[in-house]
């Protein structure tokens, strides 16, 4: 370690300048959920206060992270370290494009499940501590998007994943119990993967700071030797399993469809997506030459997770499962820009990030509706909700061809520069199987618009009749007839609808967020700046 | 576990246990110890008392429900990082009130706060998974 023999002077090691007080927000999205999920966890027996107290804090939330954005397109990056302890051996948080806009986005799903969860949450799921849960999850995954410490991001993971096997057991069903044995298991041994990457990565290095790891591994003479190519490996499959990537995606159908529905909502919105946002930063940031040798086996592993997850929606007749395979496929396509590694491919990814963590929570809340109109999750029951809420069903069409990626909603922008570079790259297969991937989607989609939608009441209604419209049990009307179930998947909706129609925002911010990590000098100066 | 030296010597081996973990958590700060080991001894002392006088009365004698106090240490904790924005230096930046009180020099600072934190946390948590496990057992 190249400080070891030196003496320490305090001076050096100490950060002395005054940190200006808009500086803070980058702590800001932790500080907020760690004090309202205690906040909450306080309250746990006082079921009517906690909604109010969680969904406030979730507010909150998204106004810091909306700040927080807004500072970094303002001032570029913003690095605090924590404790004025200077890396790299303090721990820093380092907040680009990238990570405020995911932040963000986060944030506002989170805030959204905050509210739908006031509806579909009961007082036992309450007590049980959903809200101080969904706070602390959201803890874990700001932290992650934020942080500038590789170590740092591997103690988000945990902090995420506890927080997750909680909101995954609420209620103590037997077969919720069972997904989450799956779930935990699979997550830990990725956890430990992780773990013993970033020992190993240490060990080479003597720094986990990632602006340091990324200037360190530049400057190695030989970027693709023995020890760092296992680091790169252990790094992807860690990131590959939490992210529910083929071979390594059978934990997430086994799992996402047991909690309650705002539980798999904001799972299939961000869990899968930091995994993502992982290998994203750590590849394309920190070990760019690992990423190039790795591209071919990336680029398989994408095609296998398009495939898998299309052809298993196609099989399902599950919506939640079928929901499940969907957010498999889309990760696929994150994977196919990551195997690419151009700054459009990458830029590709990120948007695809975004879409995808908005589409695949409004399409699980809007799977909670048609159960809570058509009394079931299975398509067999399913039937004639068009007749019940035409609303409805134009905004399940809208998720349904976002998702597909069609015109004119938000899926349709990333694909089309996911494919573009995926071609010009060269790559041929890859560009082929996100748009056969694509093409299933819109027929796995169609299935459920046909069958739940469509047809005039559950299987067997003959064709051109309408079964009778059966009200709804007492508890799924009350549920309906509050916004609390509306506003939300309204919100998410506009969101969809906003960046088919507005791309260009969206495009500028994952363009910037992607040269950010491609050439990194911004990221690298906001760090060792402080130093000088 | 209800025999009568058990019962008889378990409240003052819990109230030496629970000023032992206090010593502990306040030595933390230069030396072996700290809130991570001090709560862990406290947790402990909690468990005898379960073990030995039941678990009703644990939680009678704590009044507040150990989760609670959990997630009051992270409250804590949270906020002794915090006192730092004040004088625009950087999160969990320590801050320190040193002063003497008749001779002794007293010095109190942001991590002690921090470790108090801790301390609860590893109370609450152990505690209430210790308490937990008692109550099966006894059913």
């Amino acid at each position: 370690m190249a400080g070891s023999s030196v003496s320490v002077d305090l001076s050096q090691a100490m950060a002395t300048a005054p940190v200006a007080a808009g500086d803070w927000l980058v702590v800001a999205p932790s500080l907020i959920t760690i004090l309202g999920g205690s906040l909450c966890l306080m309250l746990r027996k006082n079921t009517d206060l906690q909604p109010k107290v969680g969904i406030g804090f979730l507010g909150l939330l998204v106004l810091a992270n909306l700040a927080l954005l807004i500072r970094v397109l303002d001032h570029g990056v913003i690095t605090m370290v924590m404790g004025s302890w200077l890396p790299p051996f303090g721990i820093a948080f380092t907040v680009d494009t990238l990570g405020a806009m995911l932040s963000l986005i986060g944030s506002v799903v989170a805030f959204c499940a905050g509210v739908f969860g006031a509806a579909t949450i009961d007082n036992t799921g309450r007590r049980y501590g959903f809200y101080p849960f969904l706070l602390l999850l959201m803890t874990g995954v700001c932290g992650a998007f934020l942080t500038g410490d590789i170590f740092n991001l591997y103690v988000w993971f945990e902090v995420l994943l506890i927080s997750s096997y909680g909101l995954l057991v609420l209620g103590n069903d037997r077969i919720q119990l069972d997904g989450a044995v799956k779930y935990g298991v699979l997550n830990l041994v990725g956890t430990n993967l992780f773990l013993i990457g970033t020992g190993m990565l240490y060990g080479i290095f003597g720094t986990l700071n990632m602006a340091d790891l990324a200037q360190k591994v530049a400057a190695l003479e030989d970027p693709a030797s023995g020890t760092l190519a296992t680091v790169a490996a252990l790094y992807f499959l860690a990131f590959a399993m939490k992210a529910a990537a083929f071979p390594v995606n059978f934990w997430l159908p086994a799992s996402y469809h047991t909690p309650n529905v705002v539980v798999s909502a904001v799972f299939a919105g961000l869990l899968t997506k930091v995994g993502v946002y992982a290998l994203i930063r750590v590849f394309v940031l920190i070990l760019p030459a690992s990423r190039g040798y790795l591209s071919d086996v990336i680029s398989l592993v994408a095609i296998g997770t398009l495939l898998t997850g299309a052809l298993g929606a196609l099989a399902q007749s599950e919506v939640r499962r079928l929901l499940g395979y969907l957010v498999i496929a889309g990760i696929g396509s994150m994977l196919a820009g990551l195997a690419v590694g151009s700054t459009l491919a990458i830029s590709g990814a990120i948007f695809y990030a975004v879409h995808s963590i908005i589409v695949m929570t409004a399409l699980y809340m809007a799977a909670g509706v048609m159960e809570m109109m058509g009394g079931s999750y299975d398509l067999r029951k399913l039937g004639g909700l068009y007749q019940k809420s035409a609303a409805f069903a134009a905004v399940f069409l809208a998720l349904a061809f976002a998702v597909s990626g069609l015109p004119p909603f938000s899926g349709f922008w990333p694909k089309v520069m996911l494919v573009d570079a995926a071609f010009s790259d060269g790559r041929v297969w890859l560009g082929t199987a996100i748009l056969v991937s694509g093409f299933l989607t819109t027929l796995a989609m169609g299935r459920i618009w046909i069958f739940a939608f469509w047809r005039g009441g559950p299987e067997g209604t003959p064709d051109g009749q309408t079964a009778p419209v059966t009200a709804g049990t007492a508890v799924s009307e009350a549920q309906l007839s509050g916004g609390a179930v509306w506003l939300p998947l309204g919100i998410l909706t506009a969101l969809v609808i906003y960046f088919g129609l507005q791309p260009e925002w969206m495009l500028e911010l994952s363009t910037q967020g992607a040269s950010g990590l491609v050439e990194p000098l911004g990221y690298l100066r906001s760090v060792f700046g402080v130093q000088g | 576990m209800r025999t009568i030296i058990f019962r008889t010597i378990a409240p003052f081996l819990t109230a030496l246990m629970v000023l032992f973990s206090v010593f502990v958590l306040l030595r933390g700060h230069n030396e072996p110890g700290g809130g991570f080991i001090g709560g862990l001894i406290a947790a402990s002392a909690l468990a005898i008392f379960g073990i030995a006088c039941g678990v009703a009365s644990v939680r009678r004698a704590l009044y507040f429900h150990p989760m609670s106090v959990s997630a009051f240490g992270l409250f804590l904790g949270a906020l002794a990082g915090m006192l730092s924005f004040f004088k625009a230096q950087a999160f969990m930046t320590s801050q320190w009130l040193i002063f003497d009180l008749f001779g002794v020099e007293i010095a109190l600072s942001t991590p002690l706060v921090f470790d108090i934190g801790v301390y609860l946390v590893v109370v609450g948590a152990i505690g209430s998974i210790a308490l937990a496990l008692e109550e099966r057992e006894i059913d």
